[in-house]
């Protein structure tokens, strides 16, 4: 069995209306110096699988299809082998 | 004419674009279930506004998997017209029918209100009964319609005349002011490359009765069924 964490992040050139409302709040509350606040998405699978490169095709292959959108998106992923 | 209203689940325009097409328009149309695998029958494709999969993950990110999609690109790609209307217009993006791809408003607010669409482009199948330049007050209603592609696409659809609509003031001017989610280049309508595909925010089956508030979304459809009955964007009539 493995375990992917995958991390979903709007593109650096794209505003992040989302990210702004948070510094915003943070601001508010305080605390000073908080120059940039981005958010994504962190999206955690368990899938079985018989190797771990073909764990790791495959979890691309789901980014590239339907976790992110390429356009607006970037994606990175970690993978690990755990006890079912 | 024949039109298909896809009914995904969570779409919630289906309804309106159904009434708008059969009672106001007299055309035939029919619902078309998201696991229907057959277009055959129809003449024109409508993907109606709402909430697909609840707006889970993206806006129209897996709906853009459902079953009828395949069938769809395929009816696109035959050069039959396709009409995606909100988050119709996001399902086309994340299926890759159209370029580009909606961000969330610059504001952070869903956003109900009618807003003033300037006609960029006369000679699309949707807008063959329009004038160039002619300025349309249409209602929209989404929090995820902040419109962007990257320069390059940009300049690409610029050169083929994509942008379809840009939001303007009530005199046609496209300012910031007027752009009411902070859409690139005001853009609030595009179409594909060879013209059969069109992707709106502003929801014209929204504004078909005065007692709607407005009847400036019958140009779209009738320009439609003008497209379909082998007319041009020279047979302007007023509507």
């Amino acid at each position: 069995m493995f375990y992917a964490k995958v991390f979903v992040t709007l593109k650096k050139s794209i505003a992040d209306p989302h990210g702004n409302a948070i510094k915003e709040a943070l601001l508010s509350m305080g605390y000073d110096g908080v120059k940039d606040v981005r958010m994504g998405k962190l999206i955690e699978i368990k899938l079985e699988d018989g190797s771990s490169a073909k764990a790791q095709e495959r979890i691309k292959k789901m980014c590239d299809t339907l976790l992110a959108n390429t356009v607006i998106e970037d994606y990175s992923y970690e993978i690990t082998e755990v006890q079912p | 004419m024949r039109f298909g209203v896809v009914v995904f689940p969570g779409s919630n325009c289906d309804i309106d674009c159904y009434h708008a097409l059969r009672d106001v328009m007299g055309q035939d149309a029919e619902y078309i279930w998201h696991r229907a695998t057959n277009l055959d029958s129809f003449d024109c494709i409508v993907l109606p506004g709402g909430s697909t999969y609840g707006g889970y993950l993206r806006c129209g990110a897996i709906a853009r998997f459902s079953p009828v999609m395949e069938r769809v690109m395929e009816f696109a790609q035959s050069g039959k017209p396709v009409i995606g209307i909100s988050d119709g217009f996001h399902v086309l993006t994340e299926a890759g029918l159209l370029p580009g791809a909606m961000l969330r408003n610059r504001n952070m607010k869903f956003i109900c209100d009618n807003v003033y669409i300037k006609v960029e482009n006369s000679g699309t199948p949707f807008t063959n009964l329009c004038g160039d330049g002619q300025v349309l007050k249409m209602p929209i209603a989404h929090g995820d319609g902040n419109y962007y592609a990257d320069s390059d696409t940009l300049r690409e659809m610029e050169e083929n005349k994509q942008v379809v609509f840009r939001y303007c003031s009530p005199e046609g001017h496209i300012t910031d002011e007027s752009n009411p989610n902070g859409s690139l280049q005001n853009i609030a309508g595009v179409c594909n490359r060879e013209g059969n595909v069109l992707g709106m925010m502003p929801q014209p089956e929204r504004c078909v009765e005065e007692i709607l508030g407005g009847r400036d979304g019958i140009v779209i459809f009738q320009s439609i069924i003008n497209y379909l009955k082998g007319g041009t964007a020279g047979g302007k009539e007023t509507l």
